[in-house]
């Protein structure tokens, strides 16, 4: 038997958790270099993986493991990654890393040190423990392994949400502590009962199979193969029943429309830090479960919602910017800004093309870099001055010039500028879209407008025009909060300009969807000419 | 060769890295290093101009794909270059205006702390322009498109501390994303119709696609064209844009960005070709901004401010005569490259007059410029002379050829643009005339500012002199030397076509006709500030005065209908989302807590009533057996 | 005399046992009502198992009797001992034990 590679992945984190858990109260910077350590140790594994898969290769999931878990009802430990997983995943090993950097000092317990209260090395195991549970949730073929994990994360981010903030500032600690466990509450509440929707589709699931197919299967690959056969003929309205179920729980969690109000309490309460763990990792599940669960499981009943489904995501992206405008406070716009870039996302997987769907996986990725690079510069932003207002910012560029000018690259990033990466993404799904719904996709495309305005109103407003007292004298970025935002403009440049890395691995796993679902991309008008063909 | 073409775009770029991220060590150096590295560009250009020449005229063309940018399954977008008569025009005049201009800044900023981002920024913009101009393909041409934005906004608001640039140049960047969104859906279109949005099968193939694609295309070309070249209904921008310092709006707000838009559409030729409603749509906008312009011109006391009327309403010749269709490419990319002269050497002598005068804009506190400073009032004067279209200099040669297109066209409409163009053409020599004496002639205006510093005038250092007469020896020879046996028509046709039309009038009257306008124009000008003393305080003035002082009130409405209406709606989405969308689930929660909070009082304590409860249920129950056993 | 009186005696007694329990006050006397409402029921029960001619129904008055006994025990001695620290025996003053 070969080295489990996608266990180990997930177990390295789950044990760095572990461990960073038991330093004693005293060693906090221990803790701290212990979860950094096996961040990257798992980064080093998510990057083995790449080299590893091969684009080329038949079969839809690769470097599987699969072993008997619950045999009386067919759960089986099994994973898988396809070109889609594989880039998230490495996308998850590479941003832990740096949420770790950016909150080196987030969770350093404030006056009191002598008790046995370990406030640090908590976050960073939570935080190892959230990347644990994500990485096999990106892994699990197995629909109800899938879903204990995609329902266990709820527990670390509800802890990292409610258990650490910003400091208290000008709201008062007491407000600031109902404010938190509010967002927290919500986001537990929220995301419980996508859960539950699901798990009774689930179970929905396996009475299905065991009734058509003798023995009950969670297993992905059985079922798709079932249907294929001919073996497996679900009911046009068990179907879609079932559809709903999956899909309610992933649009909770993605957000779409109208689910989406728990994004910006939670975004707005908790460190930057954890912030970006909440949209650029963890909310990537629920998309990316789209694209796997739903599509593959119930084709029919995706083609069937999907012109819903498109006008909620639709809605997405023009009310979450148009609201990103209206934001007094940073982190609720850039929460706001990424309601709408999920838009994006869930537009351009029902898009059902190949570029959208393409331009979907890979938005999902740039989406996570370019939020990230914004995000925490925000908070170090917001951790010199002490405030999440708007107003309480100006003229930051004349004082911190580092500090503003990688702000305003993660904002071009956010609003699309050709040459970073998010451009390349958007203008795929934007093409999908377009090619077989012109009127939404032309729609869409106003998208881009709005988010020129809310990016540049925030840096207008935080970076330019008179230096405010409140913030002369600020420190520009420091050598930690450089290492952090370095590497990732470094890469939203380098996927701007070559995203073919990105786009080779997931390319295979896009078509493979698009034969599931039976959808071929629309033909152009003007066969192509003979300079084309000579090509 | 071929590879020259990349390393065209790539020296700038490197340019532009190695300021922004170099850190202060370079603050030093970094204008020279810039300036050098945009020399650079202009050398590589003249050796791949000088190549191009030793070719025949079909043969030139150079084209080249670098790597695959995009590829994801029927979408293939490359990086690739290509380098035709066109392109080549704008190289040149990019790279050798975008030198000149760097050379120049380097007086102009030299006491700017920021100096090294300064040409950082410019460096930025000539990478992204060329980009724009030798990119293969519309998406790629996209993210020059979208590049010379992004540094027009760095550069508009250059000096952000001061609130009224960093609001300009949001508005720059933001009404040129709505262009944005236009070029998008043109690109999409494109590959929806046609599979690829390459230059070449795209422009062959298009005669194959229906008339009503290639209306959408080419009206979304249009939309993208009017916010980035500042066409009615997307000019508001450009005013404000002055907001930048001087070099910028010479090189990027007059010479070059701007013009963009007209490449765009002399580049989609065939597209435009096969649509004759769109072509249409491009001759009114053309006609209608540079009547707009003018008159905006005329009524501005900004010095700067006038000079961008003037722009918009040169363009807008520009993009009228592109909208004639083969009659008027050749000349619409002719005018621009004498524009780009003369409009670039106005700008920098407004630059230098602003250098001495305190940084202070108002004409109406210039006047007697003229004996302080000699060489920039020279300079001035032969672009003011270009521009107004007197004979024998460049803007004669240029703008007479639209106006003769103009009626060209044939018919009614031949006529009306005609006539458009001759009247703009006399509200030029107006508005031109007007700068031009209140700046230098008349009684000296000026007066000690708040802080008691009276300014001295005096003439710039020689590196902003240098400039300023290089481009006005291009003011006055370029358009002749294109004009000699048809020169310039002759370089270009093999990319754009050509065709004569039938012109209702000879050329002969045409020109005889220009003469005249400009002749009325200069006329009524000297007649209202030349007689006259012009009072320092600018006076009400009629109503059209005071509307063209205001943009003809287009601001205002934008401000109204957009900036208000927008900042309603966002407020009350906010509202919505937090009572309505958020309140409905908030509300469940709080049912969900006080109808718990209800059923929890009816645990009292008291023993005797949960023994009634008690008995009570067993009532019940009894009942109820009864009751089933009954049924 | 037909075991059917015994019934009615048995429901008299069951109400007059529930009605003390739900006025009375005091802990003792609704003790002994409780008490009442027992042997009620174990009365019914003996009838039942002579009309019905089997013995289930008394051997289940003895597991009541034993429960009763039980319940006896634990009971006064929690009246006595509430009794002691509050020096009520009134069961409305014991009403703690609420939300």
């Amino acid at each position: 038997m070969s080295f489990p590679l996608l266990t180990a992945t997930a177990v390295v984190p789950a044990l760095g958790a572990v461990l960073t858990a038991a330093v004693p109260a005293a060693r906090r910077s221990a803790a701290k270099w212990l979860a950094l350590v096996f961040s990257l140790a798992t980064l080093a594994l998510a990057a083995v993986q790449l080299v590893r898969f091969d684009p080329g290769a038949e079969g839809p999931f690769q470097l599987t493991e699969s072993h008997a878990w619950i045999k009386d009802f067919g759960v089986r430990y099994e994973l898988g990654v396809d070109g889609i997983a594989v880039v998230l995943i490495a996308l998850t090993a590479l941003l832990i890393p740096f949420v770790i950097l950016a909150g080196w000092h987030d969770a350093d317990p404030l006056g009191t040190t002598s008790s046995r209260w370990r406030p640090t090395q908590g976050f960073f195991a939570l935080i190892l423990m959230v990347e644990a549970m994500v990485v096999i949730s990106f892994e699990a073929t197995d629909v109800f392994l899938f879903y204990i994990f995609f329902e266990a994360m709820l527990i670390p981010m509800y802890f990292l949400i409610g258990g650490f903030g910003d400091r208290a500032g000008e709201r008062g600690e007491e407000e600031t502590a109902a404010q938190r466990s509010y967002a927290a509450v919500k986001f537990l509440l929220y995301n419980l009962a996508g859960g539950l929707i699901m798990l009774a589709a689930v179970i929905g699931l396996y009475v299905v199979t065991a009734d058509q197919l003798g023995t009950g299967t969670f297993s992905l690959q059985e079922i798709v193969q079932a249907r294929a056969d001919g073996q497996l003929d679900i009911a046009t309205s068990t179907e879609r029943a079932l559809f709903l179920g999956f899909f309610f729980a992933f649009a909770v969690k993605a957000p779409l429309w109208p689910l989406h109000t728990w994004l910006p309490n939670a975004m707005g309460e908790a460190t930057a830090p954890v912030a970006v763990l909440i949209t650029a990792v963890v909310d990537k599940v629920g998309t990316f479960a789209m694209l796997r669960f739903c599509l593959q499981l119930f084709p029919e009943a995706s083609k069937w919602a999907t012109p819903v489904i498109l006008v909620l995501a639709l809605v997405s992206i023009l009310y979450g910017a148009l609201l990103a405008v209206g934001q007094r406070d940073i982190k609720r716009l850039v929460a706001y800004a990424s309601i709408s870039h999920f838009g994006f996302i869930i537009l351009g997987i029902f898009a059902m093309t190949t570029q959208g769907q393409g331009g979907a996986t890979l938005y999902m990725v740039n989406h996570g870099i370019s939020t990230a690079a914004l995000m925490l510069v925000a908070g170090f932003l917001i951790s010199r001055r002490g405030s999440r207002l708007i107003a309480d910012y100006g003229g930051v560029q004349k004082v911190a010039p580092v500090l503003a000018g990688t702000f305003l690259v993660g904002g071009l990033a956010t609003l699309s500028l050709p040459g970073l990466a998010p451009f390349v993404s958007e203008f795929l799904v934007l093409t999908g879209t377009f090619s077989r719904y012109p009127v939404i996709g032309a729609i869409a495309t106003f998208g881009i407008v709005l988010a020129a305005l809310y990016v540049l109103v925030l840096y207008q407003r935080t970076m330019t025009g008179p230096v405010k007292e409140s913030v002369r004298g600020m420190p520009d970025l420091r050598v930690r909060e450089l290492v952090v935002v370095a590497p990732l403009i470094a890469l939203l440049i380098f996927l701007g300009v070559y995203p073919k890395p990105v786009t080779e691995i997931v390319d295979p796993a896009v078509e493979h969807t698009m034969t599931q679902v039976d959808k071929v991309d629309p033909k152009p008008d003007v066969p192509l000419t003979d300079v084309e063909a000579a090509k | 060769m071929e590879n020259l073409i990349g390393l065209l775009v790539v020296a700038p770029l490197l340019g532009a890295a190695l300021l922004l991220c170099g850190g202060r060590r370079l603050d030093k150096s970094g204008h020279w290093i810039g300036t050098l590295l945009a020399a650079a560009s202009f050398v590589i250009g003249v050796v791949l101009f000088a190549d191009m020449l030793g070719r025949d005229g079909e043969q030139r063309a150079l084209h080249t794909t670098v790597f695959s940018w995009v590829p994801v399954g029927g979408f293939q977008a490359d990086v690739g270059f290509q380098l035709d008569q066109l392109s080549m025009t704008f190289v040149l005049l990019i790279t050798g205006v975008g030198t000149l201009i760097h050379l120049y800044s380097v007086g102009y900023m030299e006491h700017d702390e920021k100096k090294r981002r300064f040409f950082g920024y410019l460096n930025l913009f000539l990478a992204a322009m060329l980009l724009l101009v030798v990119a293969d393909n519309y998406l790629l041409l996209y993210v020059g498109w979208e590049g010379v934005g992004l540094a027009s906004y760095l550069l508009i608001g250059f000096w952000q501390h001061k609130p009224s640039a960093a609001t300009a140049a949001k508005k720059a960047f933001i009404v040129n994303r709505v262009g944005d969104v236009g070029l998008s859906i043109a690109i999409m279109l494109m590959f929806t119709t046609f599979g690829t949005f390459a230059f070449g099968p795209v422009l062959e193939s298009a005669g194959d696609a229906g008339e009503g694609k290639l209306t959408a295309v080419a009206l979304l070309l249009l939309l993208a064209a009017c916010g980035k070249s500042a066409q009615v209904p997307l000019q508001s921008w450009l005013g404000d844009a002055m907001e930048g310092p001087t070099p910028v709006s010479a090189l990027i707000h007059a010479a070059t960005m701007v013009t963009a838009g007209v490449y765009l559409i002399t580049r989609s030729g065939s597209i435009f070709n096969g649509a004759p409603d769109a072509q249409l749509a491009v001759v009114t906008v053309g006609a209608v901004t540079l009547l707009f312009g003018a008159i905006v011109g005329c009524a501005k006391d900004d010095i700067k401010k006038a000079l961008a009327g003037s722009t918009m309403s040169q363009i807008g010749y520009m993009i009228l005569a592109a909208g004639l269709g083969p009659i008027g490419y050749v000349f619409a990319i002719m005018h621009l490259v004498t524009h780009g002269f003369f409009k670039a050497g106005l700008f920098l002598g407004a630059g230098s007059v602003m250098h001495g005068m305190n940084d202070e804009v108002d004409m109406r506190r210039y006047g007697g410029l003229r004996k302080y400073m000699p060489v920039t009032f020279v300079t001035f004067g032969l672009g003011y002379l270009a521009i107004i279209g007197f004979p024998g200099l460049s803007g004669f040669f240029s703008k007479d050829k639209i106006i003769e297109a103009a009626f060209a066209k044939g018919g009614t409409e031949g006529w009306i643009l005609g006539g458009a163009a001759l009247l703009g053409a006399a509200i030029t020599a107006y508005y031109m005339t007007r700068v031009m004496i209140m700046t230098f002639f008349g009684e000296k205006r000026w007066q000690p500012d708040a802080e008691g510093n009276a300014p001295h005038p005096h003439e710039s250092p020689r590196t902003m002199t240098i400039p300023m007469v290089v481009l006005a020896f291009g003011s006055v020879f370029a358009g002749g030397l294109f004009s000699v046996n048809d020169a310039f028509l002759k370089w270009l046709e093999p990319v754009t076509g050509h065709s004569h039309g039938n012109s209702p009038v000879s050329a002969l009257t045409v020109t005889a006709a220009t003469v005249v306008v400009l002749v009325v124009g200069v006329a009524l000008a000297w007649f209202q500030y030349g007689r006259r003393p012009v009072p320092a305080t600018a006076p009400r003035g009629s109503l059209l005065t005071r509307a063209a002082r205001r943009d003809l009130l287009q601001d205002d409405f934008n401000h109204v209908v957009l900036v208000r209406g927008g900042e309603h709606l966002t407020r009350s989405l906010v509202y919505v989302d937090h009572s309505l969308v958020d309140g409905v689930v908030n509300g469940t929660a709080a049912s969900v807590g006080g109808l718990s909070g209800r059923i929890a009082k009816l645990q009292n304590g008291y023993a005797r009533s949960y023994a009634v409860s008690m008995f009570g249920g067993a009532a019940v129950l009894i009942v109820a057996t009864l009751l089933m056993r009954a049924v | 005399m037909n075991p059917v009186n015994y019934l009615y005696l048995a429901a008299l007694l069951f109400t007059i046992g529930a009605a003390g329990v739900l006025i009375r006050r005091n802990a003792i006397v609704v003790f002994m009502c409780v008490e009442l409402m027992l042997n009620a029921c174990n009365l019914a029960f003996v009838t039942f198992s002579r009309m019905h001619g089997n013995l289930d129904g008394q051997i289940i008055a003895f597991f009541t009797m034993v429960v009763a006994a039980a319940e006896v025990v634990v009971g006064l001695a929690i009246i006595m001992t509430i009794f002691r620290s509050r020096h009520s025996a009134s069961v409305d003053d014991a009403s703690l034990l609420k939300l």
